[in-house]
């Protein structure tokens, strides 16, 4: 054989030195003759007949997550529903893409949504930036917010992947009242963080929402009545009569 | 009502439009768009595991032309913004877009001016999909809601007036550059 270049010419004298180390010499020990060695290949797709089926079967059967796999996030309640964000922004600080807006607003004994002082009136978390690292929830000095294991996120606008407090609050135990409602008779806010309240004082109703534009009952009743003319009707069942 | 009472059992009736719509979701071939991490989890999702040829989406097509679906997968830098506009204009219709990822969602953690601050400000977005990187399930998720919404999809004249209307919605919409606060 004519060597043409220096890389040939390495491989011959490799390949004089008799030590097997040559491709060419290592084919010709092959025990297995020129027509076993197609059906050969067929050995490993006869072996896989045997072996466990790894396809996951999404949709069909969704296998579990790990235990504290980063998906969705949770607003969490107090044990008698009032909420246990504070509206401190200190998740919306922590966060490094700036997915999280927070407002705070004063908590007043007419509507309170969480036992201290203050609460948080917008809580909005775009999911379209969020990238689920969890800084926020070593942030939050309250544990209000959590992570759940939800990951079925995919939408078809980026208005839609901003989640709002309705969307991300927990939902309601049987223990519980949705808030605002009054704080626990007797208790202060650090009852509640000692894990003294455990559910909501029997008797506890739901106040009237009028920082989400819900209306008191005598103040819609003044208006359907002006709205109708007639002071002295009875028609309204919702309404006190005076 | 209809015919559908007095025919024997063993007739399925449908619709044009659903049969093509039917036809069209379950043979969604994708493009290769894959930009960085979220690349590796879209690799993820057609190999073994997850198996993507499960829903007819046999293989990934690296010329534009096969193919139906572009996942851009990963952040979208300025000067890739041309081609990936390139790479979907290439595409025959129907086409469809899903932005794999926040970055191509939205830009993600990355708020700077050397990337492009979500791709739908270069090219039409289908669905979105949160995740850093999104995990297999969550795109086969993403893939799955495309396939009810190519299902739903009109044809013929109905197609045009659904154009004509998103067209016209999408004109009196806040443009995405001047959107403020988190939708921006």
């Amino acid at each position: 054989m004519t060597t043409d270049s220096p890389r040939d010419r390495d491989r011959e004298k490799k390949g004089t030195g008799g030590d097997g180390r040559d491709s060419r010499a290592g084919r010709d020990k092959d025990p297995r003759t020129s027509f076993e060695n197609p059906v050969a290949g067929f050995g490993v797709t006869f072996s896989a007949m045997f072996k466990k089926r790894l396809t996951e079967q999404y949709p069909e059967y969704k296998k579990p997550t790990a235990p504290r796999f980063h998906g969705r996030h949770q607003l969490n309640r107090h044990p008698d529903g009032l909420e246990k964000c504070i509206g401190c922004e200190l998740c919306a600080w922590a966060c490094p893409a700036d997915a999280i807006y927070v407002e705070g607003a004063d908590n007043t004994d007419e509507e309170r949504y969480s036992p201290g002082e203050r609460y948080g009136r917008v809580y909005q978390i775009n999911y379209a930036r969020c990238i689920l690292c969890g800084l926020c929830i070593e942030a939050c000095p309250t544990r209000a917010l959590t992570m759940t294991n939800d990951y079925e996120l995919a939408d078809s606008t980026r208005a839609s992947l901003i989640y709002t407090k309705d969307e991300l609050l927990a939902g309601l135990t049987e223990e519980m009242v949705d808030s605002p409602h009054a704080i626990f008779p007797g208790a202060d806010e650090s009852h509640y963080y000692q894990g003294l309240i455990t559910g909501a004082a029997p008797g506890t109703v739901r106040q009237v929402a009028v920082g989400k534009g819900e209306k008191r009952a005598d103040a819609v009743t003044e208006d359907e009545v002006a709205a109708a003319g007639q002071p002295d009707t009875t028609a309204h069942p919702g309404g006190a009569t005076r | 009502m209809g015919i559908e009472e007095k025919l024997p059992s063993g007739f399925l009736l449908t619709t044009v439009e659903q049969a093509a719509g039917w036809v069209r979701k379950a043979s969604v071939f994708p493009a290769t768009f894959g930009l960085a991490c979220c690349a590796i989890e879209m690799m993820t999702t057609g190999a073994g595991r997850y198996d993507m040829a499960r829903f007819g989406m046999e293989v990934f097509r690296g010329s534009p032309r096969q193919a139906d679906l572009m996942i851009v997968a990963g952040r979208v830098s300025q000067k890739m913004a041309p081609v990936l506009r390139q790479v979907y204009d290439q595409m025959p219709n129907p086409k469809w877009v899903i932005s794999m990822g926040v970055c191509a969602s939205s830009g993600g953690m990355f708020n700077n001016y050397a990337i492009v601050q979500g791709v739908d400000h270069i090219v039409p977005v289908d669905i979105y999909l949160p995740g850093c990187p999104p995990r297999p399930e969550m795109l086969l998720d993403a893939i799955l809601k495309l396939h009810s919404k190519i299902q739903g999809e009109k044809l013929g004249v109905n197609r045009e007036q659904a154009a004509r209307e998103a067209e016209e919605a999408a004109l009196k919409a806040v443009p995405t550059i001047e959107m403020k606060g988190l939708l921006r």
